[in-house]
């Protein structure tokens, strides 16, 4: 099981100190986070796309490049990338590059967006936002999969003979999660390409995502790519971690009362009561985070928010040394003793090597010649004569 | 054999007891006395909106449901007539009531029947019900029965009202009897607009064989 972090990029006022960072401040900081999460023993560092204040992540894919310079182990990833606004020629063009420079240390996770504005920003409608994304993925699937694509849709240019370039990292292209809390087109995209399920697991009632990921398991199984059981489900969460439980709630407080999404509404502790957040002690954390399993089934990757709602950097990182230190190592065993054995591995670049190949040759793509026009033409790789 | 009805009270008066609840207690009352003289027995739930007020608010500013809230939409889902009442503020229905059923998923109530409820400090406000509740219920695609009651404080001294509520208790009546809800449901559930796990969570049907269906298979979008 995968244990990480993922952060919307807020940037928001501390309702303690009144101070609202800079975007270098916290473009700074979020790098100095994810570094914490390696250093802590966390496995994966996931960053939002957003294209409007106050938000900074417009460009994921320089951040992750970034930060996955300054790792070794950590896997980099989206919560989520805009699979509706950006052209998928683009997402497969930027994250195979992010491939290589990572060397394989990362995965992307898919959604909608739903702010309407954006959509016309980059040409889109959001009145087409699930046939586009979902037509901008079989797009993308291919893109990765095709070294010459030819292609016809109702919602960008046609494509005659295109290779998206690089080509994926060990000709293999990066494992994608579909996020998604109400859309079963998207469980079913999901599904049929065997790819992995995320359930942001913010809101409750815990029901729809239930019954979302019961279906994605349902149709997983359906096409073939394994047993049920075997599907890969990620969850989110989010947590506030003191040593001890009243200092956690006392700390917690004033950010959740004016957190951007659930802000000025419901008191915390009737959200601690009926959603997935912990505001307590590492016990009351590791104990929530244990029920997961039992709603959805054994799963694949826990992320937790961990650094919104305008919480300082110093909390944030010392929230990452209770969470790395105190929490997932507990979680990682009490799970791994009540795991099905069925259930599958959590996806990586190396296991996945392995699975395409076994112990055969790693295709290497080298480019032919250019023919001096600039286009690839039906066989532009040395191998695919 | 007499059918049995599950009829939902939703009251949006603040005081207890408020002449809001007062009125819509009255309908209940006449509809389980006329659905008795036709053997039918019914059983009424009430649903207090105040008791609510802090979870609807919730729900409007953050998406979060409160558990309050779920209880009331597993209410409504079973109802089989709804009797809705509301005091008048500013020459509308209160927030809470509007607020409440503007939260609720678009399809909770498809075909259910309703008898729509005001009461106010004046007669002025006397068309509040038709002119400005009716388009709510509408969008529900709830069905309204024709008489809708409003009370002023004039209107507790006359016996027009009892015979107006009599009325609409009766057209409530016939239109639970007639089975309208669950023709047009078990016919036409299809055709209205569905999303997954609305209608109270019940609407759990996905269609495989839809274009979008096809198109998340790796087909081509129509």
């Amino acid at each position: 099981m995968q244990f990480g972090i993922f952060s919307v990029s807020d940037i928001t006022r501390d309702p303690v100190s009144g101070e609202t960072p800079s975007e270098a401040e916290r473009i700074d900081a979020i790098v100095q986070i994810a570094e914490k999460a390696e250093e802590v023993g966390l496995d994966v560092f996931a960053i939002g796309e957003h294209h409007n204040p106050p938000f900074f992540s417009s460009a994921p894919t320089t951040l992750l490049s970034h930060i996955a310079a300054k790792t070794r182990k950590l896997i980099v990833s989206t919560a989520t990338t805009l699979i509706t606004t950006n052209d998928p020629v683009r997402i497969a063009e930027e994250y195979a590059m992010l491939q290589h420079l990572a060397k394989g240390r990362m995965d992307l996770m898919l959604g909608r967006g739903n702010t309407a504005p954006v959509y016309p920003w980059f040409g889109a409608d959001i009145r087409q936002s699930l046939p586009l994304a979902l037509e901008n993925y079989n797009l993308l699937h291919r893109l990765w999969r095709e070294d010459v694509v030819d292609w016809e849709g109702k919602f960008r240019t046609p494509l005659q003979g295109f290779t998206s370039t690089p080509r994926p990292l060990d000709d293999l292209p990066p494992f994608v999660w579909h996020g998604s809390i109400r859309t079963p087109e998207i469980a079913e995209q999901a599904a049929f390409y065997g790819d992995g399920f995320f359930a942001n697991n913010i809101f409750w009632p815990k029901e729809h995502y239930i019954r979302l990921i019961k279906f994605y398991r349902q149709r997983y199984a359906h096409y073939g790519h394994g047993t049920e059981k075997q599907a890969i489900v990620g969850l989110g969460g989010q947590a506030y971690i003191a040593k001890r439980s009243q200092d956690a709630v006392k700390e917690f407080r004033p950010y959740f009362n004016e957190a951007p999404v659930y802000g000025h509404g419901p008191r915390m502790e009737d959200f601690m009561e009926q959603t997935p957040l912990s505001v307590g002690s590492p016990q009351e954390v590791i104990d929530k985070t244990l029920t997961f399993r039992e709603h959805f089934g054994d799963y694949q990757r826990q992320m937790f928010l961990m650094d919104h709602a305008g919480l300082p950097l110093k909390t944030v990182l010392n929230q990452l040394d209770l969470l790395g230190e105190e929490v997932v190592p507990v979680l990682r065993k009490e799970i791994e003793a009540r795991q099905d054995p069925e259930t599958a591995k959590p996806p990586t670049h190396a296991g996945r090597v392995k699975d395409k190949y076994g112990d055969g040759p790693v295709r290497q793509p080298r480019p032919n010649a250019n023919r001096g026009d600039n286009v690839t033409g039906g066989s532009p790789y040395q191998d695919s004569k | 054999m007499g059918q049995n009805f599950q009829l939902v009270v939703v009251s949006a008066g603040t005081s207890d007891p408020s002449s809001t609840r007062l009125l819509a207690d009255r309908v209940a009352g006449r509809v389980t006395a006329l659905a008795g003289k036709r053997g039918q027995t019914v059983g009424t739930t009430v649903i207090e909106l105040r008791e609510l007020a802090t979870e609807i608010a919730n729900a409007l500013v953050s998406n979060h449901v409160g558990p309050k809230l779920q209880n009331a939409v597993a209410t409504l889902r079973h109802a089989d007539g709804i009797v809705a009442s509301t005091p008048v503020y500013k020459a509308g229905a209160s927030g809470l009531l509007t607020s409440f059923f503007q939260v609720l998923d678009n399809d909770l109530l498809i075909a259910k029947p309703v008898v729509l409820a005001a009461t106010a400090g004046t007669a002025r406000h006397a068309l509040v019900v038709d002119d400005q509740m009716r388009g709510l219920f509408a969008y529900l695609r709830t069905v309204v029965v024709p008489t809708s009651l409003f009370a002023s404080t004039e209107d507790w001294q006359d016996n027009g009202l009892t015979k107006r509520i009599d009325r609409a208790a009766l057209e409530l009546v016939a239109l639970m009897t007639s089975g309208f809800e669950k023709t047009v449901r078990d016919e036409s559930w299809g055709s209205y607009q569905h999303e997954y796990g609305s209608a109270g969570g019940t609407e759990l049907t996905i269609d495989l064989d839809s274009d979008l269906m096809r198109l998340a298979a790796g087909g081509a979008a129509s």
